[in-house]
């Protein structure tokens, strides 16, 4: 419209104001921007909202057919992603997904699992021989933490009445105990003294000799993958999760009962039995319902976790509220 | 008030502040919150309301102790939203992680110690909530305002409590809250001793 190099008319000048506005507007924008960004990014960062929940690292080559064992569930199966990603192993920190996230550092390759105390046959053996000894079928099972949530895991494993039996335990020994790998270079959590290391657990001999308490080392058909307690882990699935001791590297036949970790670091909330038990509430919270991950709603919790038919008559006559 | 030197700040802090609720909606669409959703929807929306609490907390000490007046500009809206996200947390357990099954919350509250602290936080939460215009200012005069918020405090404290409680084991994160919180208290106390002998230093100065 203007002719170049002529001054344009006035009414085209922009107002110094307006000029000045502009400016100020930008930089109010950028500033408005950033700290939005920062405060934004700030919370979510400090309340956990940036950690991503990575699923398992695959743990590498499936097991041949594995037969399916007794005592079954036609519950829905937790997916593999889920009981793999959302664990308590303190070991290797104490958040849920701790143990999916730093686990590499564990080698469950060479591995020993010394077998001793009142055996006739103590030894010390190699994971792999060991594990040659016992065809590993697979077991369906509901596991309760006592956190109150619960999941539906295809483990892979034996009867730990099958190793005991071959140990010949003496005519002295009661109970069985457990000791977990004491390393804190291949388990990172064990640098804090958050629980007493190394992590202990125990059974009486009659529930260790029970057709449902396993030795797994596996789940869904491949080896356990780090978090879930390589190479060797102990499931009992009427009892709360915690019972289920990781990454064992010594079982011992015992007279008297064994000091169990969570008992001991807190004696009024974990007892030595930890049988799941809906009208025994922990301390801090109900255990009457659970919620079964991938569910919204909350459902009962089950007298044994639903495997009552088969281990109630181990306690009969115990006060299950005093041997909690 | 906004429109003064940062007319931005305002505004910005607002926006920022929904990031948490935003994260987590976006997250729970996505099924990215993990294996146990409610539970970590949960988590994360009582650690925001407690963050929002220490922040609100923090902005009287700023000016007394850095002279920082801007932060006073946020405090109103810093605990107003923690409150709403206490609501959102509270709203969580009741509806998603209980099922509306209100004779097993109200079981929960009056039986869990921990959880009863949480509760009476909100619950405290709610009378500062409700008088924070200015017209509930004038109305109460500010000096009984002032004492009222004072429950602020209260209600920090048993956030971090709450927080203490839940832990298994771990307590490392609600000791950094506890600790925050421990600072704040003792500079109000600081602040107050300072005054004090201020003022006293001023009457003593005067000609009798």
């Amino acid at each position: 419209m203007t002719n170049p190099g002529q001054t344009p008319p006035s009414s085209e000048i922009t107002p110094e104001a307006l000029y000045a506005d502009r400016r100020r507007f930008l930089k109010n924008s950028l500033l408005f921007a950033a700290t939005a960004a920062g405060v934004g990014g700030g919370l979510v960062w400090l309340t956990g909202g940036a950690r991503s929940h990575r699923g398992a690292r695959d743990s590498a080559g499936a097991f041949p057919a594995i037969e399916p064992g007794p005592f079954g569930t036609d519950e829905a199966r937790t997916p593999f992603s889920a009981a793999t990603m959302y664990n308590n192993f303190y070991e290797f920190g104490t958040d849920k997904d701790d143990p999916a996230r730093f686990g590499g550092s564990l080698k469950p390759r060479p591995w020993t699992v010394t077998i001793e105390g009142e055996v006739h046959r103590p030894q010390t053996v190699d994971i792999d021989t060991l594990l040659g000894w016992f065809p590993l079928e697979e077991r369906v099972y509901r596991m309760r933490c006592v956190e109150a949530w619960s999941m539906v895991i295809p483990w892979d494993g034996f009867p730990l009445a099958d190793l005991i039996r071959r140990a010949e335990p003496t005519s002295n020994a009661r109970f069985v105990a457990f000791t977990s790998l004491h390393d804190p270079a291949q388990m990172p959590g064990q640098q804090r003294d958050v629980l007493a290391w190394p992590y202990v657990e125990g059974l009486r001999l009659d529930e260790a000799l029970h057709p449902l308490t396993i030795l797994a080392a596996g789940l869904y058909g491949r080896p356990l993958p780090n978090q879930n307690g390589a190479p060797l882990r102990l499931v009992v699935p009427w009892k709360y999760g915690f019972k289920g001791i990781k990454s064992i590297v010594r079982i011992a036949l015992t007279r008297d009962e064994p000091p169990t970790t969570w008992n001991a670091s807190a004696p009024q909330e974990y007892g030595f039995y930890a049988n799941v038990n809906p009208s025994v509430d922990h301390p801090r919270w109900s255990q009457t319902t659970e919620r079964r991950i991938g569910e919204l709603s909350r459902r009962p919790t089950l007298p044994f976790n639903g495997y009552a038919k088969e281990v109630a008559s181990l306690y009969a006559g115990m006060d299950l509220g005093r041997f909690f | 008030m906004t429109s003064g030197r940062r007319p931005w700040l305002k505004p910005a802090v607002f926006a920022g502040s929904l990031a948490p609720l935003g994260a987590i909606l976006f997250q729970a669409a996505r099924g990215a919150l993990g294996a146990n959703p409610v539970a970590e929807a949960l988590n994360r929306l009582g650690l925001t309301a407690l963050v929002f609490l220490v922040a609100s907390l923090a902005c009287t000490p700023l000016r007394e102790t850095l002279t920082w007046t801007w932060p006073i500009a946020l405090r109103r809206m810093l605990g107003l939203f923690a409150f709403f996200y206490a609501c959102l947390h509270f709203g969580t357990y009741a509806a998603l992680d209980q099922g509306l099954r209100w004779s097993a919350i109200l079981a929960d509250v009056t039986k869990r110690k921990f959880i009863f602290v949480g509760f009476a936080a909100l619950v405290l939460l709610a009378p500062l909530a409700a008088t924070s215009t200015a017209a509930a200012v004038r109305r109460l005069g500010f000096p009984r305002w002032k004492r009222l918020h004072r429950l602020a405090y209260a209600c920090g404290v048993l956030g971090a409590i709450h927080f203490w409680l839940r832990v298994k084991k771990d307590v490392r994160e609600p000791a950094i809250y506890a600790a925050v919180l421990t600072a704040l208290l003792l500079a109000r106390v600081f602040v107050y001793a300072r005054d004090r002998r201020r003022r006293r230093a001023i009457v003593a100065s005067s000609p009798p």
